[in-house]
C-alpha cells in the first residue's frame, strides 16, 4: 500500500523530469513514453511486493533507458540500419536533469505546433497527465486529445523540431509561446472552475507549477515571475469566487477573508520585484491591478485611482476593447459612473456579454432601473457559463422589482 | 537523488541534417509593383540565395513563371482533362521554391524570416522534404 501511494506522488513529481531525460537521451519522444510507461508499469508491480527501491526516480530511468534500447537494438536489427549505432559508456555523473525539462517545454510549446496540439502535449508530456484526464478537464473527447497529441509528435520527428532552449535571440519570442501556453491552461481551469468540476480546477495548479518550474530554470527573465504572480493573486481568490451553493461571487461582494494570503504575499512579492526590474510588461500590469485589488482589506477600501492609471498603462502596451472596457469601470469607481457610461459607450465589442453586463451594472448603481434591466436582458442573450448566467438572471429580477 | 547519477550515455548516430522546400508565396500586391521596387525585390532575394550558397544550405532553387502560364492535367471518369491555368484558383500563388538542408526547423524558420520579399507581403512554406523511397507506415 505504502508503495502505490509513493508510486502515485513520483508520478506526479518525477514524470517530466525523468521524460524529458530520456527524450534527450534516445532522441525520440514516442519512445521515450513508451519506455516510461512501461518501467511505471513494472514499479507498480515490483514495488507492490518488494517496496520501493532506494531511489525510485533512479530506478525508473534506468528500467525506462533499457525498455528503450531494447526498442532500438530490435528495430536496428529488424531494419539491418547500421547508422544507428548504439554504445553503451560509463554513468554519467550529474547530468544537467534541470535543463532537460526546460529544453521538453520549449520544444513542446514550440510555435510550428497548432496551439491547442501545444496545450495537450505540454500537459501530457511536461505535468504527466493522462490523455483522459486532459480530455475531462478542457470538455472534449477523449480521441481528439489523443489526435492533437499525435500530430503534435509526428510533427516534431517529422519536421525536425529541435529539442533544445532556444539561443539568446530567439528566447524571448520563444518564451512568449510558452508563457502563452502556461496562461491558456491555467485560464481554462479558472474560467469554468465552477461547481463539481475539480479537475478543471487542477489545471489551475498544474499551470502555477509549470511557471513555477520555468521561474526556476530561467530565473533571470522577468516574464515567467509576471505571469506567476498573476496567476497565484488570481488563484488566491478561486475559492472567494463561488458561494456554498455554486453561486458566483463578484469581486466586490467576496468574502475576503477566504482568500489564499500566502499565495497573494507570494505574488506581491514577486509583483513588486518585477515592476522595479524593468519597463513594465503586460503580465507584470496585470499582476499589478490585482495586487492593488488584493491590497485592500474592503472592498470599499480599493485603491480604484491607481487600478485605472494602471489600465491605462496596459491599454498603450496591449490596445484592446476588453482592456478598454476593464479600464471604463476603474474609471467609474473612481470618478464616478456617469463618465465610466460614456466610455464604454465608445467602445464596440459585438457578442460579448461583459459589455452590456457592465452598462447594465454602472445603470443599476445609478437607479436607472428600467435601462438597467434592459443592458441585463442584452448581456443574457450573450452569456455561455451557467453560473454567469444566474447572477445576470438575479440582478435582472433586482431590478425589475426594485 | 540524481536521476543523471543513472544516466547512461547512449549515442545514437542520427541523421544529422534535415531538408526543407521554402515555398515562395506571392502576394496579390506583387504584380502591381513598380518594375524598379520588383527588381531591387530580385536583387535582394538573389543575395539572400547567394549567401544560403556560401552557408552550405542551398540545394536547389528556382522560380516560377505566373500562373497564367500554367496548364493542369488530371482526370475526369478515367479520361485525361487538360485545362488552362493553375490546379487551385486562390490569391496567394506559388512563386518558385528553395530546398535547403539545416540542422533542424528553427534553423529553416531563421533563414525563411529573412526572405527579402516577405516585406512586400510575401509569405514562406516551410515544408520538410521525403527523402529517399516514399512509402506510408
Amino acid at each position: 500500500m505504502q508503495g502505490r501511494v509513493n508510486l502515485a506522488e513520483i508520478y506526479r513529481s518525477e514524470y517530466g523530469r525523468i521524460l524529458a531525460s530520456l527524450i534527450r537521451v534516445v532522441r525520440d519522444f514516442s519512445l521515450a513514453e513508451d519506455s516510461l510507461q512501461e518501467a511505471f508499469a513494472i514499479a507498480v508491480a515490483q514495488w507492490e511486493e518488494k517496496g520501493p527501491p532506494p531511489n525510485p526516480a533512479a530506478w525508473l530511468m534506468t528500467t525506462a533507458r533499457n525498455k528503450a534500447i531494447d526498442q532500438i537494438r530490435r528495430r536496428t536489427m529488424a531494419e539491418n540500419k547500421h547508422n544507428e549505432m548504439i554504445t553503451l559508456g560509463t554513468a554519467e555523473g550529474s547530468a544537467p536533469v534541470s535543463s532537460d525539462s526546460l529544453r521538453l517545454i520549449f520544444t513542446c510549446c514550440h510555435p510550428a505546433i497548432a496551439p491547442e496540439s501545444q496545450i495537450a502535449l505540454t500537459l501530457r508530456t511536461v505535468c504527466g497527465l493522462q490523455t483522459e484526464e486532459i480530455a475531462r478537464a478542457f470538455l472534449v473527447p477523449v480521441p481528439t486529445i489523443a489526435q492533437r497529441i499525435v500530430r503534435a509528435k509526428a510533427k516534431i520527428k517529422n519536421a525536425g523540431i529541435p529539442y533544445e532552449v532556444p539561443e539568446e535571440d530567439q528566447l524571448a519570442e520563444r518564451l512568449e509561446s510558452v508563457l502563452t501556453v502556461i496562461y491558456l491552461v491555467f485560464n481554462e481551469g479558472y474560467s469554468a472552475s465552477f461547481g463539481a468540476n475539480l479537475l478543471r480546477a487542477e489545471l489551475c495548479g498544474e499551470a502555477i507549477r509549470l511557471a513555477r518550474q520555468l521561474v526556476a530554470l530561467l530565473p533571470s527573465e522577468t516574464e515567467p515571475r509576471a505571469l506567476l504572480a498573476l496567476m497565484l493573486l488570481n488563484d488566491a481568490r478561486r475559492s472567494a469566487r463561488t458561494d456554498e451553493k455554486g453561486e458566483l461571487v463578484l469581486l466586490e461582494d467576496q468574502d475576503r477573508t477566504r482568500w489564499d494570503k500566502a499565495k497573494i504575499e507570494e505574488g506581491r512579492a514577486l509583483v513588486d520585484a518585477v515592476v522595479r526590474e524593468g519597463p513594465p510588461t503586460s503580465y507584470a500590469v496585470q499582476a499589478a491591478i490585482l495586487a492593488v485589488h488584493t491590497a485592500a482589506a474592503t472592498s470599499e477600501e480599493t485603491d480604484w485611482k491607481q487600478i485605472s492609471a494602471l489600465y491605462g498603462v496596459l491599454a498603450q502596451i496591449n490596445p484592446s476593447p476588453v482592456i478598454e472596457l476593464n479600464r471604463a469601470i476603474a474609471v467609474g469607481m473612481a470618478d464616478g459612473f456617469e463618465h465610466a457610461l460614456t466610455l464604454i459607450d465608445k467602445i464596440e465589442l459585438p457578442d460579448y456579454y461583459l459589455l452590456p453586463a457592465s452598462r447594465a451594472d454602472l445603470l443599476r448603481r445609478l437607479g436607472r432601473n428600467e435601462e438597467a434591466a434592459k443592458a441585463y436582458r442584452s448581456a443574457l442573450k450573450l452569456v455561455s457559463n451557467e453560473a454567469e448566467r444566474r447572477y445576470l438572471e438575479r440582478r435582472l429580477q433586482e431590478v425589475i422589482s426594485g | 537523488m540524481s536521476i543523471g547519477a543513472a544516466l547512461v550515455r547512449l549515442e545514437v548516430e542520427f541523421q544529422k541534417f534535415m531538408q526543407y522546400a521554402l515555398l515562395i508565396y506571392q502576394s496579390e500586391t506583387w504584380e502591381s509593383l513598380p518594375k524598379e521596387e520588383k527588381n531591387r525585390i530580385h536583387e535582394d532575394c538573389g543575395a539572400w540565395h547567394e549567401e544560403l550558397v556560401r552557408a552550405g544550405h542551398a540545394r536547389t532553387c528556382f522560380g516560377l513563371r505566373p500562373a497564367t502560364m500554367a496548364t493542369t492535367v488530371r482526370t475526369n471518369s478515367g479520361r485525361a482533362l487538360v485545362t488552362d491555368g493553375p490546379f487551385a484558383e486562390t490569391k496567394e500563388v506559388l512563386g518558385g521554391l528553395e530546398v535547403v538542408e539545416c540542422k533542424d526547423l528553427d534553423q529553416a524558420i531563421a533563414i525563411a524570416k529573412r526572405f527579402p520579399a516577405l516585406r512586400v507581403g510575401f509569405a514562406m512554406e516551410v515544408r520538410p522534404t521525403l527523402s529517399g523511397e516514399c512509402k506510408e507506415e
